[in-house]
């Protein structure tokens, strides 16, 4: 049998790379793009008012409520403005912090902040977002502390959503960066420095140019996830996200849920579009 | 090199094609098999077949009764909890469930959606026994047929903070009233579901007559209006819309809540943990004036129910007066079987919870499914799909 086999595959490669690659593509058409697919097809049906079943025919219905009523527009620039705050802030507290991973720590003590940077991802997500829940309330710790100046915490709402979120994928934007710094050479800013660059020239003209692809490709995941999230608002505030309308409309208006969640896909796709022109894929 | 280069390239695409090709005729085949009808009534139940498997409200299926049910059948009890009637039905219609604890909200889509089975009845010996003004309702019999097994029933409990809320409230306005409720800016607690815009149509009802509003699940255009206009001018005083009990047990625990709409669940978490709530109308004997929201739950079966005998068995045990009672006590609600009042561990719990006062439930109105077509007749009533839509433009 299996010697039988194996002259099937002799000297038939096409045979070969088909049998390979059978499983893996076919999980990801099937599995992954066939979905899409069909939530794609499906954003273009209806659903009967009386029986609540789904009607199967072409019908631009969702799409216009989506444009024309304005709590979504309200609702989808919330959330691309929260996902983008969210990347940029991301992106400032890691690159320092990556970048002293990378150029400066001891091989010991990149160690420790390797594991540092990885061990929030350990814990539960919603441990993490109940945390901050309780640190933002009424009587949490971040009044408690701000009470000696008089001041007031944010308490629930938009900017705990950017908080808790920029803490939540803050790992996401380090690592990427990390890896980024990493790959350049000593050398490079050895040879700016000995032409006279001032550390500050040296930054922008060489190792900022060089890492922004990895920063672009951190935003993406930043922007990502942000954009999908509805835990969080759901917990530290009273404000929908795209993700929130999806998941009230999913169990009985199935076309609409569908309609919604083509928003997110459209902003991706197009931000993926800028990222490809600033080189996040170069090394891909 | 380039020639052999570009093969692979082809025969990768050629297994995308084919593959493409496969599922598209899946999908064609599998959209014209869906298209079950409502299972039919069972006539006897046999021996059980090993299992059930069950979706059901926290606190329903609880080994104390389940276990025994195992013993004595032989059927062992596998059980999903949903925390959302949306959740609930989203799991029935995957048809790998034998039976639901449906609240009113849900039973009607179910139906409708032909993912649960007319129940015989006669086959369930405890039902002749559970209180009368439980069977025969709009929200578990369609059109004369049965569709489920009442199991309990409760209101909507107003609680609030007795430090921060005086004198105690007697009405809906303290959080509905935009005067009154002004008082408690951001320190209001209300259900984040679409099914709340009910809970305004309950005060309505009696503070603006002119709407002639009768049942708070059937609202015409203008009612509708009314009522989701009350919620947005309540929107900017509200601290918090909760939808996990957690989230809300949190929210009055640290402070940030006073006054709010809520289940005993967390009202009874709260208290036994010595924080200073009160509620109506759990065991204080008293609804708001306005009357409130309330359940009533069903047990249905599904209509592609893999198990039924043990199904059945299940739905007869549950309204048994001893494990009814049990059941009640354990989670704060009213029994539906009239025998279960001489079982509970506490002789006054069906006193307190009014079991046996029609006339107090006359006040409570279960969650339904609003649903276009009215009792009425006509077919101007805003369905679910616009209560959804409402609630979205509530919040904002």
């Amino acid at each position: 049998m299996s010697r039988r086999l194996a002259n099937l595959f002799h000297g038939r490669p096409h045979l070969q790379v088909g049998a390979l690659l059978a499983g893996p593509i076919g999980w990801l058409v099937i599995g992954y793009l066939g979905s899409l697919l069909v939530l794609l097809i499906a954003a273009f049906w209806t659903v009967d008012p009386l029986s609540g079943e789904v009607i199967r025919g072409l019908s631009f219905e969702n799409i216009e409520t989506l444009v024309n009523e304005p709590v979504y527009r309200t609702i989808i620039g919330r959330t691309v403005l929260i996902a983008a705050l969210v990347t940029v802030t991301d992106a400032v507290l890691a690159f320092p912090i990556a970048f002293y991973m990378a150029k400066v720590a001891s091989r010991r003590g990149k160690a420790v902040l390797v594991v540092a940077v990885l061990l929030p991802l350990w814990s539960s997500y919603l441990v993490k977002v109940y945390s901050w829940r309780t640190m933002l309330g009424a009587g949490g710790v971040i009044n408690w502390a701000l009470a000696p100046l008089g001041l007031h915490g944010p308490g629930f709402g938009n900017t705990a959503v950017w908080l808790v979120m920029s803490y939540l994928w803050l790992p996401y934007m380090i690592l990427p960066i990390y890896a980024g710094l990493e790959r350049i050479p000593g050398s490079l800013i050895s040879a700016s420095e000995d032409l006279g660059a001032s550390p500050f020239t040296t930054f922008r003209r060489v190792i900022l140019p060089l890492a922004f692809p990895a920063v672009v490709a951190g935003s993406i995941f930043t922007f990502a996830l942000t954009l999908g999230d509805y835990i969080t608002p759901r917990l530290v505030s009273n404000n929908q996200f795209i993700g929130n309308v999806i998941f009230n409309n999913i169990s009985n208006n199935l076309p609409f849920a569908s309609a919604l969640a083509l928003v997110p896909i459209v902003v991706m796709v197009a931000y993926l579009l800028v990222a490809r022109r600033l080189g996040a894929f170069e090394h891909i | 090199m380039r020639t052999q280069d570009t093969h692979p390239t082809r025969t990768a695409w050629l297994v995308v094609a084919g593959l493409l090709a496969f599922m598209l005729l899946l999908a064609g085949c599998g959209g014209s098999s869906d298209n079950n009808e409502n299972g039919e009534e069972l006539t006897k139940v046999d021996k059980g077949e090993g299992q059930v498997d069950l979706i059901s409200w926290a606190g329903y299926v609880e080994p104390e009764w389940s276990k025994p049910f195992e013993e004595k059948t032989g059927c062992k009890v596998n059980n999903k909890v949903a925390g959302t009637s949306d959740e609930m039905v989203s799991l029935m219609r995957t048809g790998q469930y034998d039976g639901v604890s449906a609240s009113g909200n849900a039973t009607a889509r179910l139906v409708e959606g032909g993912d649960v089975a007319p129940v015989n009845v006669s086959l369930v010996p405890n039902y002749k026994t559970i209180f009368s003004d439980l069977k025969n309702q709009p929200y578990n019999t369609f059109e004369g047929v049965h569709y489920g097994i009442p199991h309990g029933r409760g209101a909507n409990l107003l609680m609030w903070n007795t430090n921060d809320v005086k004198p105690a409230p007697k009405s809906w306005g303290v959080i509905l009233n935009p005067k009154e409720a002004a008082k408690y800016k951001g320190k209001i607690s209300a259900y984040d579901d679409p099914i709340y815009i009910a809970d305004a149509a309950v005060y309505l009802k009696m503070h603006e007559p002119k709407l002639g509003i009768e049942n708070p699940y059937e609202l015409n255009e203008e009612q509708f209006e009314a009522a989701v206009n009350l919620l947005k001018e309540q929107r900017p005083f509200v601290g918090e819309y909760w939808s996990e009990a957690a989230k809300q047990i949190s929210a009055f625990a640290g402070g940030d809540n006073a006054v709010g709409t809520t289940w005993q669940y967390q009202y009874f978490e709260l208290k036994g943990a010595g924080k200073p709530v009160a509620a109506s109308p759990a065991s204080q004997g008293f609804l708001p004036e306005e009357g409130a929201t309330g359940w009533s739950d069903t047990w249905m079966i599904s209509s592609s129910a893999k198990h039924p005998n043990c199904m059945y068995m299940w739905m007869n045990w549950v309204v048994s007066p001893k494990v009814n009672a049990e059941i009640a006590e354990f989670f704060g609600e009213a029994p539906a079987q009239t025998l279960a009042c001489e079982h509970t561990a506490n002789p006054n719990f069906c006193k307190e919870y009014h079991a046996e006062e029609p006339a107090f439930w006359k006040r409570v109105y279960y969650w339904q499914t609003p649903l276009a077509d009215c009792d009425n007749g006509s077919s101007d009533c805003k369905d679910y799909n616009d209560w959804v839509q409402a609630w979205t433009s509530i919040k904002g």
